[in-house]
């Protein structure tokens, strides 16, 4: 009678691999498409100067203008010149606008994830302080009140212009209004969370607050956490757009999606192209994004896995 | 013979893929005769609910009935288009919902949400509907109509709240009446009166209804004929006296064994034992309100005086209000007290901070009523069992071996050990966190509500399950309920609590059979079915 029991529990205590977890992953299907698409997207920004892209910033007044799908000979700064296709035309400028999407890509991407996994790391720090510590909550609440109170726009442009437009200080100047957002939301589960009678059941089995806040109420603050963390990486794709569009983002020697399009705008009733292909690069992102984010939170969570049979 | 007011024949509801079963009821037949109260009685998930939303053409969208016929009438409610639906509920039927709190609009008047039903379906003027009114809330014996015509639903109680209802299901005389568990969110005085007063209104009217509900108690006071649903499917349908006093299907003999006799069934203890945990002039008092403005207090427990003594079974009965779920946290230590002191073997136990408090903890357990929402979702069953013997220094194998066996003792198979708790029943989900509570070896166990949220049968067995770990462990169980059939078959001991106070306390057999105070009585005569001997075959 002692020895299966042992063997069972002893059995029971190995935890569950994480393959299995993976495994789950890679079965659902949002994530697989999500997925897919994200790494697809990528890669693509990653390997933009072997997909036959030229210098994105290599202006050739000739070359303006150009309709998608048009061949013509290009002159580079050095006297070089060779035969391009322009797949997706090229803009005011005569730049290639295949390659300033491809490597586009690049600056658009990093500053959306950089930007939603920041803004949530340190509103999950500082939400779970002020639903926990609730000495700390009012102080806490009111800074982030009055950082909400400024538009997040605005406090981005006076960011930027603090200091030199540069990658980090985009990524920076989006991030800070929106940790307010996440720090909201994270207060507030925490604060339902604590009130759980599972979180009293393990006080009352002498759990200790440090472990009390990592192991019953962060996992339960994730999957609502991740949509947001999507919503706020397609969010700050689009604040980076129009940083650049306002023109204290990037400057249009480095491209991203958003300046891209800010730049083609102005021509868009002429040559729609100019914004439409930089439009469904970052309309793919975003909703590789959403997708992923979807079939995450479903995975993540264990009521949402198939239902065994009962013991 | 007189008619049927509503004729249910061979109804079969589809549920949508992916539910647990196929079928949410098959085949049901049932039939409420004009002036009958038919109670419809059955377990969660026996397809009551589904029945009661079909005839009101409310099933949600994705379950649909896919045979059998619905007559209210000579009319075939499941071919009934939406816009006959409509017009047929209030006129012609009508339904009471369990939940007083939330079936009211709060940001309405209390009159005009009933003024708005005669407004859509009569023709009636403006002084006209207000004198209706009135006098509808005249009939349902709420004090002062004008002013609950005034007044919004949160400034009334549950039991008022729940006329309202009632009111508004009856103004425009429907022939039928569906009440779906009007009285299971009530204490049970409240319950008591709604009950009376959904008899009087009954045989005054001649309305048709159908009664839903779980509690066989409430199916003595009221019912003129059963019907018994299991797992949909009727099982047995028949006069109330011959149901309740003859079953005949192995199923509902089953569901009359289990509800728990009003007759205490406990000896006091044998005098010799000492006090385990003592309170003294225990206080809690709730601030509410913000920084400005005025406060709201609350004493939640006042002057609380409890002996616990080793080995025994104390109760804690009162209704909702009472403070009795205070005093539970007060003593797990989940709550620090106002005032007053708690000793413990004649240490005092309150203000204790780090590992006094730890210790003290491990002494004392603790479990909750909700089975769903005292497992944290996201972490297994072995987890949650293993966590309190982690916490006090185990070894990783020792918690986990020490969990397979409590899940012996609860009669779990150590297996369940590795799935997560939204695989177990709310029955299983309570022995698992009686489990939970057991590893840290504690010495007394504070039950709190621990079987209110469970059907009859699932609390026999989870009462019958603590009395033998109580015995096996020698425990002290602190049982907290609201239930004196509950409290009558378990405990040794009773505390009678009302608005924080103890109003009285003594052995069980002496408190239910010569109460002296006038709540206890009030309390005692209230219960549903009292008249009715129940539980003969709960152990």
């Amino acid at each position: 009678m002692d020895t299966p029991l042992a063997e069972l529990a002893a059995e029971a205590a190995v935890p569950a691999p994480r393959a299995a977890t993976w495994r789950r992953l890679l079965r659902n299907w949002s994530v697989r498409i999500g997925g897919a698409l994200l790494v697809l997207l990528t890669l693509v920004s990653v390997l933009a100067p072997w997909l036959g892209t030229v210098d994105p910033t290599l202006i050739d007044p000739v070359n303006r203008d150009l309709l998608p799908g048009a061949r013509a000979e290009v002159a580079t700064l050095t006297g070089e010149s060779f035969e391009h296709r322009f797949w997706m035309g090229s803009d005011s400028y005569g730049r290639d606008i295949y390659s300033r999407v491809l490597y586009g890509g690049r600056v658009s991407l990093v500053v959306g994830i950089a930007v939603a996994l920041l803004s949530l790391f340190f509103g999950l720090i500082v939400g779970l302080t002020a639903g926990f510590l609730r000495r700390l909550d009012a102080v806490v609440m009111r800074v982030m009140d009055g950082l909400m109170a400024i538009p997040g726009i605005l406090l981005a442009i006076a960011l930027v212009a603090l200091w030199r437009p540069s990658v980090p200080t985009v990524i920076l100047a989006i991030t800070v209004p929106e940790i307010p957002r996440v720090v909201r939301l994270t207060r507030a589960l925490v604060l339902s969370i604590r009130e759980e009678p599972y979180v009293e059941a393990a006080v009352s089995v002498g759990t200790t607050t440090l472990r009390l806040l990592y192991r019953h109420v962060l996992p339960n603050t994730v999957a609502p956490l991740i949509v947001q963390g999507t919503y706020i990486c397609a969010f700050a794709i689009l604040v980076e757009a129009i940083l650049s569009f306002l023109g204290v983002g990037l400057s249009t020697d480095v491209p991203t999606w958003g300046n891209i399009m800010a730049e083609g705008r102005l021509q868009f009733t002429q040559y729609p192209h100019n914004v439409l292909f930089a439009g469904v690069f970052l309309a793919l992102t975003v909703l590789a994004v959403n997708v992923l984010g979807d079939g995450l939170r479903d995975t993540l969570d264990p009521r949402f896995s198939k239902r065994g049979d009962r013991p | 013979m007189t008619a049927a007011a509503l004729r249910i024949e061979g109804l079969t509801v589809r549920l949508p893929p992916g539910a647990d079963r196929t079928h949410a009821v098959t085949g049901v037949s049932l039939e409420v005769q004009e002036g009958e109260l038919m109670c419809l009685v059955g377990e969660s998930g026996s397809g009551k609910s589904i029945v009661a939303h079909t005839v009101m053409g409310l099933l949600p969208g994705n379950v649909r009935a896919t045979a059998g016929r619905v007559l209210l009438g000579d009319e075939d409610l499941l071919r009934a288009t939406r816009e006959r639906l409509r017009r047929l509920r209030g006129e012609q039927m009508a339904m009471i919902f369990q939940e007083p709190m939330t079936a009211l609009n709060p940001v309405m008047r209390c009159g005009a949400q009933i003024d708005e039903l005669l407004a859509q379906h009569t023709a009636l003027r403006h002084d006209e509907r207000h004198a209706r009114v009135l006098r509808m809330l005249e009939h349902v014996q709420l004090p002062d109509p004008a002013a609950i015509h005034a007044a919004y639903p949160h400034q009334l109680s549950g039991g008022q709240r729940q006329r309202i209802m009632i009111a508004m299901a009856l103004i425009l005389q429907p022939r039928l009446l569906i009440a779906d568990e009007p009285t299971t969110a009530l204490d049970v005085t409240t319950q008591a009166e709604i009950l009376r007063l959904m008899r009087e209104l009954q045989r005054e009217t001649g309305t048709a209804v159908l009664f839903i509900t779980h509690d066989f108690g409430v199916v003595a006071e009221i019912a003129d004929r059963v019907s018994v649903l299991k797992l949909g499917e009727l099982v047995e349908v028949g006069d109330a006296q011959a149901v309740l006093s003859r079953p005949r299907h192995p199923y509902t003999r089953m569901l009359l064994a289990s509800v728990p006799a009003l007759v205490p069934r406990k000896a006091p203890l044998p005098a010799g034992t000492g006090v385990q945990l003592r309170t003294r002039g225990l206080t809690k008092v709730f601030d509410a309100g913000g920084w400005f403005g005025r406060r709201r207090r609350v004493t939640a427990a006042d002057a609380v005086e409890i002996d616990l003594l080793r080995g025994e079974t104390l109760g804690i009965v009162g209704e909702s209000g009472s403070g009795k779920s205070t005093v539970a946290r007060l003593l797990a230590h989940l709550i620090e007290p106002t005032g007053g002191e708690i000793e413990l073997d004649g240490e005092r136990v309150v203000r204790l901070r780090g590992d006094a408090a730890r210790r003290f903890r491990r002494k004392v357990q603790i479990v909750f009523q909700d089975p769903y929402r005292s497992l944290n979702p996201r972490r297994t069953v072995g987890a949650a069992v293993a966590e309190g013997p982690l916490n006090f220094g185990a070894g990783r194998k020792g918690a986990w071996l020490r969990a397979g066996e409590l899940m012996e003792l609860v009669k779990l198979s150590p297996a369940a050990l590795q799935r997560y708790p939204h695989e177990f029943s709310g029955g299983q989900r309570q022995r698992i966190c009686i489990a939970r509570a057991l590893a840290v070896d504690p010495e007394i166990l504070i039950a709190d509500e621990a079987v209110s949220a469970l059907d009859v049968s699932v609390q026999a067995e989870i009462l019958k399950l603590l009395d033998e770990i109580q015995r096996r462990l020698r425990l002290t169980l602190l049982f907290i309920t609201h239930d004196l059939r509950v409290a009558a078959q378990i405990c040794n001991r009773v505390v009678v609590m009302r608005s924080g106070r103890v109003v009285e306390q003594g052995p069980v057999a002496e408190v239910f059979e010569r109460p002296r105070d006038a709540y206890t009585r009030a309390l005692i005569d209230a219960a549903p079915g009292r008249g009715f001997a129940f539980g003969e075959g709960v152990a």
